[in-house]
């Protein structure tokens, strides 16, 4: 589009402004991982070192981590499947319900987390009596993460088409060829960018997880919830917080570059 | 053949069989867990605590529905979570506006993806760790006085401006995303084709980009509005001395061990936001989510 | 200074029954302590390898969080029972996750004990399987919040009461009474803090006891209709000042440091971390007297490892042990002996019985008046949780 220089001049600093805001606290948290306040004042009194290496000693946050990973990859994998099929589902058939059906993989993230909590918690405890744990927090994330999958499967699947696909069947490929040699390759992108958000929803949800972990299950957003509230613990979870971030960009830059890749091959 | 192969011969043949293969999983997963505990949880909306022991008792009742309905208490807090939920949304959109436009539309590849990791990053700094920083910010002598103090401005401090801007910005990535995603899909050629029509910039994005993102930022906006629905944590850090539907809820599981009021209460959000729905399934957002 | 309500008592009696039976019925096939004719158990059976604890967080350390601060490790290796422990936010979801099962030993406050205890989630104990609690202060043992006719639920671990913290740069002069948060609030208005739950009622009705004797409150966790009401209207004045409540203590800290709130309740580990940094602030015992807390350590009824459960009782009343936990938490210990592994017991005034009877420790406010009342029916804790929403409005 053509847009006038003074238009891209202010987008440009629309948009820096509000990165600039986005990151400002971020800053602080950064800033107080060096203070040598133990509750997280600003200014901060002086600076320090100690947190950096006793958050790198602390074993509490490490298993926490452990935890959440392995919770965030267990939902992220339930999703994938689950969020696949119905996209397929509600994307290449037309049949009756099938409103009801892409309500029904909206409803557990537009319905706020304390309902799908105490409902889970009920439904765990009262109804199937399991025992809450990591299980069962797995459940409960999958459940809210299969509509990012979803979103993102859906959205590919309606800007490919379906003529590769019966091109494929015409040449005589089977159904599991045709999934595997032609839609499969085409979602990849969207598969890693749903799974990413997924994985991400997952990793930092407290609410539904406060509900659905049993005991001795903690997850990194408990293990901080827990930890903001001990004598000297909290730089050490800003340290934790900018470490996270820090890493994050890895997948993050990962996912853009592949779905770059698959982009300019279409 | 082997049996695969039959298989998905059979398949290819009729495709309510793909159907069924396809939908039975996720529809189980969905309706036998999700369904039948939110089924459950509004059924014990109906039932009792017994005030001595606090133990559900099974006895009908519509006292927790009729509490809820009427008590001034619950009125109040429903409004003022209403508004909190709609300003946080209309807040978010409107930064997310220029910044996916900006993104989609003037950046080149490089910087495009430049900009989707650095909106994507913060979300990885946890939930409660923002909150706080929130907090820091907006304490008296914190960031944000220090900032405005020169120009006679002052912080919000803590309260209900100060729960907007927190939640606004703890969702605004994921308001960002869908807005950028669907900003992507306008083609750049029929805004070209507007400007040849000798449409102004303005013009344009009035008449052609924002009904074609209408879905998009209705589609953003369940995630901001239903988000800050249910928060009950950012309101206890940042909210002063505030409290908001989700308080209500987890005082009442939590404190008062009270699940069927604590359910009845949950009927408000689940209303609003079923409401909400229907509202953005006629104007088509569902379809383009 | 309480009286034990007889009628109480006697409800307490049978469901005491009710719930040792359980017990002795869960028991029944299991190793677990062998049970005689009182239901409580006489001697204790082999460890089961396991215990699962659910605390305030900070109350089961185990180097995790910092390898200094590890209390666990060595009941570990003592007992070989390995320790499962889930930290709590408050009181009452420490209720809810007892009730959830699966946990042998719950430290629970005077607020919850006689929730647990009445709808028989915590078992009777046997003091006398436990050597540490010789050692434990009198004025802890036998009390309302840890025991019922003189049958103890558990073993207290720490206690502290709910001061009255203050900026000494803007409060002035320094205040001796709690008007200052109630009926002088207005003087600094907005930046009033109280602690974020309905137990907060009753530091209300302490302040009403002083200031309307005429309201007759007696203990401030038995209060009727009339006195309720009193104590409720009184908050809802006190809400217009408050800046904000506060329920974790780095809020409350901060809020001091940053000049965001001035006065309010405190504990004293709070002022002990202000002090470590620098802040301008104060603590007082006002005038009218404070609510507090004291916490035990019960047994569930449905314990799956109660041999485990007895040893950790033990353990974590044994002087070292309970000096490093309450120490780290920031509350007086249980024992006299304990202070000899702590140099700080003086600022927390552990063992001091004059302080000590000053404090309401917190106590679950039931229908049946825990002050003796008989006439007049108490307003419970449920009606105390609605009205703590709507005076937060």
């Amino acid at each position: 589009m053509r847009l006038s220089s003074t238009a891209r001049a202010v987008l440009a600093t629309v948009t820096t402004l509000v990165l600039a805001v986005i990151y400002l606290p971020l800053g602080v948290v950064l800033v107080n991982s060096f203070s040598t306040s133990t509750t997280l004042t600003w200014p901060p009194p002086g600076f320090t070192l100690e947190w950096w290496g006793r958050a790198f000693r602390n074993v509490g946050a490490l298993e926490a981590i452990g935890t959440s990973v392995q919770i965030a990859l267990g939902a992220t994998a339930i999703s994938l499947v689950l969020g696949t099929l119905v996209a397929i589902a509600l994307q290449r058939y037309r049949f009756f319900g099938r409103d009801v059906v892409s309500l029904l993989v909206i409803l557990p993230i537009a319905l706020p987390g304390i309902v799908t909590g105490i409902a889970l918690n009920n439904f765990f405890r009262t109804i199937i009596d399991v025992r809450l744990g990591i299980f069962t927090i797995i459940v409960a994330h999958a459940t809210f993460c299969i509509v990012t999958v979803f979103n993102n499967v859906i959205a590919r699947l309606r800007r490919t088409g379906t003529s590769l696909e019966e091109a494929s069947a015409d040449l005589g490929a089977g159904i599991w060829t045709t999934f595997r040699l032609v839609t499969f390759p085409q979602l990849r992108s969207a598969l890693l960018a749903g799974g990413l958000l997924a994985f991400a929803l997952s990793f930092d949800e407290i609410i539904v997880t406060t509900f659905t972990a049993g005991s001795g299950v903690t997850t990194l957003p408990i293990w901080i919830f827990e930890n903001l509230f001990r004598p000297n613990q909290a730089p050490i979870v800003s340290v934790i917080a900018v470490m996270l971030v820090a890493v994050s960009v890895v997948p993050i830059w990962l996912a853009q570059r592949l779905a770059g890749a698959d982009q300019a091959q279409h | 053949m082997t049996p695969a192969r039959r298989i998905s011969v059979f398949l290819s043949r009729f495709s309510w069989a793909r159907l069924i293969l396809l939908l039975t999983a996720p529809l189980f997963w969905l309706g036998a867990v999700y369904i039948v505990a939110l089924a459950a949880l509004l059924v014990t909306a109906l039932w009792t605590v017994d005030s001595f022991t606090g133990e559900v008792r099974i006895e009908w009742t519509f006292d927790n529905i009729v509490d809820v309905v009427t008590g001034a208490l619950y009125q109040t807090v429903t409004l003022r979570t209403i508004g909190v939920a709609l300003l946080v949304t209309v807040v978010d959109i409107l930064i997310a506006l220029p910044i996916a436009f900006f993104m989609a539309k003037v950046a080149g590849p490089r910087l495009q993806r430049i900009l989707v990791v650095a909106v994507l990053m913060p979300l990885w700094a946890s939930y409660l760790v923002k909150a706080y920083a929130w907090r820091s910010v907006l304490s008296e002598g914190g960031v944000w006085a220090s900032v405005v103090e020169p120009f006679g401005g002052q912080t919000p401090g803590y309260g209900l401006p100060a729960v907007v801007l927190t939640l606004a910005y703890l969702w605004l990535p994921y308001v960002i995303l869908p807005i950028y995603a669907g900003l992507e899909r306008v083609p750049n050629s029929l805004l070209e084709a507007s400007g040849d029509l000798g449409a102004k910039t303005w013009r344009t994005i009035v008449s052609v980009v924002l009904p074609m993102l209408k879905p998009a930022i209705i589609a953003a906006s369940i995630f901001s509005f239903s988000l800050s629905l249910g928060d009950y944590i950012t309101v206890n850090i940042v909210g002063g001395a505030s409290q908001m539907l989700g308080n209500l809820v987890y005082t009442n599981v939590g404190a008062a061990n009270n699940l069927p009021l604590a359910a009845a209460i949950a009927l408000i959000p689940i209303s609003i936001m079923i409401v909400y729905l229907a509202a953005a399934r006629r104007s088509g957002a569902l379809e383009n989510l | 200074m309480r009286n034990t309500a007889s009628r109480r008592s006697a409800i307490f009696a049978a469901l005491a029954i009710v719930s040792t039976t359980a017990l002795l019925t869960a028991c029944g096939t299991a190793s677990g302590p062998g049970g005689d004719d009182g239901g409580l158990p006489t001697e204790l059976g082999d460890f089961e390898g396991s215990v699962s604890i659910l605390a305030w967080p900070g109350y089961v350390e185990d180097g995790s969080n910092d390898p200094a601060v590890d209390w666990v490790s060595g009941f570990e290796d003592e007992t070989g029972c390995m320790v499962d422990a889930q930290a709590y936010g408050t009181s009452d979801e420490a209720v809810n996750l007892v009730r959830s099962g699966g946990y042998d030993v719950v430290a629970a406050s005077g607020d919850a004990t006689l929730r647990l205890i009445a709808a028989g989630d915590v078992a009777a104990v046997n003091t006398d399987l436990i050597p540490s609690y010789d050692g434990v202060f009198d004025f802890l043992k036998e009390q309302e919040w840890n025991s019922v006719d003189g049958q103890s639920y558990g073993v207290p671990h720490g206690y502290g009461a709910n001061l009255l913290l203050y900026n000494t740069e803007v409060v002035n002069p320094a205040p001796t009474s709690w008007d200052v948060v109630f009926d002088g609030a207005s003087a600094y208005s907005g930046k009033i803090t109280a602690y974020d739950s309905p137990i907060y009622i009753a530091d209300a009705a302490v302040y009403l006891m002083a200031h309307q004797p005429e309201l007759g409150i007696e203990n401030p966790y038995a209060l009727d209709e009339e006195q309720f009401q009193a104590a409720v209207d009184l908050l809802k004045a006190q809400r217009e000042h408050v800046g904000e409540y506060w329920s974790d203590y780095l809020k409350e800290i901060q809020a001091f440091q940053t000049g965001d709130s001035v006065a309010g309740t405190t504990w004293q580990v709070i002022q002990n971390v202000l002090e470590g940094e620098g802040a301008t602030t104060a603590v007082v015992l006002p005038e009218e007297g404070a609510t507090g807390w004291s916490d035990t350590w019960m047994i569930t009824s449905d314990a799956e490892n109660p041999n485990c459960a007895y040893a950790w009782l033990d353990w974590i009343a044994s002087p070292e042990v309970n000096a490093q936990a309450t120490a780290y938490f920031g509350e007086a210990p249980s024992s006299e002996a304990a202070c000899d592994f702590r140099d700080d017991c003086e600022a927390y005034h552990a063992g001091d019985e004059e302080y000590a009877s000053q404090i309401w420790y917190w106590t679950t406010p039931i229908a049946d008046c825990v002050d003796g009342r008989t006439d007049v029916e108490c307003v419970d804790y449920a009606a105390w949780t609605e009205a703590w929403s709507e005076i937060k409005g």
